[in-house]
């Protein structure tokens, strides 16, 4: 009981800490206070579940989970390596790249733009990963499957984003690379491409999730004996919860750092849209 | 209705495409039969059996449409053979789902923007928590709730959906509690209204076109919260479940009827979200 009560007192510390922290508008503090928020859970949780004694089969404490992390780092690794260098990443990369080419190819249509618009829409927002065990069926139990569903998943979001973002630079600009001569390859290249950039990478960060979550997904209909999905079912099945939270920190390091790599690309291309601008 | 010929052209392009490609795909297996039965097949017998196969490669859009029906009327909608009863099952989570999300997401909004500690502790972790794929979550997830003492699988599946429906609407609502402006927020200082009553009168009403609009974000978020949290989970109600069911014991009609079913349980949902933010919209005078 000591040990909740010792988890409450250091909730109450941390909290009335960030509090001052934030008031004093210390630049810091922007970083320092999620970090010490972050800390106060991780330090909570370790406590009660110490504290009520909770099985370890139910939930284990953070520090157990961090010795099973550093205990099967090589398990972790090939399975890394399996679901979201091989299945999510090359499908990103197929996925994403197919959208923006089939954005460009769409857009010198109206009427395919019209007509395609609306259903992307509409694909973008329907449970696709729902086509991940027919995507194990053609492409067999390694990573191909994966990445067809990561594919099937990322292309319509990215698609609509491309096609709004082709169309985001004003009458004025475009009038002005008439005016230049320049042939629509130009115009596209040096207008139309840079002007549509926030747009691709908004959607290229809608996509980075949807990546991780369906090469994880495919991996429940098949799999072979590796990879993060396989190794979270298997997990369950045998109790070993800590190697399950082990995966999940994995995922979580892994979803977290595509998705900040991308935003740090992001603020190096677009450094010139308001957004990104830096705030005074 | 400007977009109603392009779109039904699209429509019927990839109708065409799909046929094409069940017929390419499903002919290797057509071929293959008819050389082991040593009889030759025409053009003709080609196409019919590559349309009507029990186990096709890819399944030809009238099987689909056919394999929906019988499971929607073909069946007593208490059957467990019923597409009804699964689609039920999965959108009863999704609707608790979120149910579960908007509160969570209000709720967190209203802290936030009263709050500075509460904006920078927590705001940066709710963009982080969805960078953190779910499905590696969900096993615990109904681990947990199963030794909380819940039975079932509803709560875990919604609270799936919510983990998956909430960052939506949180984001909206903070944009739409903070969107009056200074002078707005000026004027009622010099009414000498409370924090209370600026929140009720001036916060929360210019907040609602925001709310309305991430809606639609949410409940397709929720649906896909409810079907992926059927994956993982061992669960055999719900069209996630009906999914892992057909994939495992080579039915691969059923597999493909409920995507369909689960599209257009998805399609549905978000054509009543969209009809809801309209009447909103119009009674609140963002559109005429």
């Amino acid at each position: 009981m000591t040990l909740v009560v010792l988890a409450i007192v250091i909730w109450l510390a941390a909290w009335y800490a960030n509090v001052r922290l934030a008031r004093s508008g210390a630049p810091a503090a922007r970083y320092v206070v999620p970090i010490i928020f972050g800390l106060t859970l991780l330090v909570m949780w370790e406590l009660i579940v110490r504290g009520l004694a909770v099985s370890p089969v139910i939930l284990p404490t953070p520090t157990a989970i961090a010795a099973r992390f550093a205990a099967s780092l090589g398990t972790l690794w090939v399975d890394f390596v399996q679901t979201v260098l091989k299945g999510a990443l090359s499908g990103y990369a197929m996925g994403c790249g197919a959208a923006v080419l089939a954005a460009i190819v769409i857009d010198r249509s109206p009427f395919l733009t019209r007509g395609l618009l609306p259903v992307g829409n509409f694909v973008a927002a329907l449970p696709i990963v729902g086509v991940a065990p027919i995507m194990v069926m053609w492409f067999g139990f390694d990573w191909q499957s994966k990445a067809a569903v990561v594919v099937a998943m990322v292309f319509f979001p990215m698609l609509v984003n491309t096609v709004a973002g082709l169309k985001a630079s004003d009458a004025m600009q475009r009038d002005l690379m008439r005016t230049y001569a320049a042939s629509y390859g130009q115009t596209l290249l040096k207008l139309r491409l840079p002007a549509a950039m926030p747009f691709i990478f908004n959607g290229l960060k809608i996509a980075t999730t949807l990546a991780l979550i369906g090469a994880i997904v495919a991996e429940f209909f098949g799999s072979p004996t590796m990879g993060m999905g396989f190794r979270i079912s298997t997990s369950v099945g045998q109790l070993a919860i800590d190697m399950v939270w082990a995966e999940i920190v994995v995922a979580a390091l892994a979803g977290s750092a595509f998705y900040g790599g991308v935003t740090a690309i992001e603020k190096a291309v677009t450094f010139w849209h308001p957004s990104q601008r830096r705030r005074i | 209705m400007r977009n109603a010929l392009p779109v039904l052209s699209v429509v019927a392009a990839i109708l065409v495409i799909w046929y094409l490609a069940a017929f390419w795909m499903n002919a290797a297996w057509v071929r293959d039969q008819a050389a082991r039965a040593d009889r030759h097949t025409g053009f003709a017998e080609l196409v019919t059996e590559t349309m009507t196969q029990d186990r096709p490669v890819v399944a030809a859009p009238h099987q689909v449409v056919m394999a929906l029906w019988k499971g929607v009327f073909g069946h007593k909608i208490t059957s467990k053979r019923s597409f009804v009863y699964h689609g039920w099952v999965t959108l009863e989570a999704t609707l608790w789902g979120f149910a579960l999300g908007i509160v969570i997401g209000v709720g967190l909004a209203v802290i936030i923007v009263h709050s500075r500690a509460v904006d920078m502790s927590v705001m940066p972790w709710a963009v982080i928590s969805q960078t953190v794929p779910i499905v590696a979550l969900a096993p615990m997830i109904v681990v947990l709730s199963n030794a909380v003492g819940i039975e079932g699988r509803l709560v875990p599946k919604a609270i799936i959906s919510a983990y998956l429906s909430f960052f939506p609407v949180l984001v909206s609502m903070v944009s739409g509690l903070r969107a009056p402006h200074p002078m707005q927020l000026d004027l009622l200082k010099t009414y000498g209204a409370s924090r209370t009553q600026v929140f009720w009168k001036l916060r929360l009403p210019s907040s609602l076109p925001y709310f309305f609009a991430s809606l639609k974000v949410a409940i397709a978020a929720s649906l896909i919260g409810a079907i992926v949290g059927e994956l993982p989970t061992g669960a055999i109600d719900g069209l996630g479940a009906r999914m892992l069911i057909g994939s495992q014991f080579g039915q691969p009609l059923i597999m493909w009827a409920a995507l369909f079913a689960a599209t257009i349980l998805a399609g549905a949902l978000i054509l009543v979200v969209g009809v809801i933010q309209r009447a909103a919209d119009r009674r609140m005078g963002v559109t005429r």
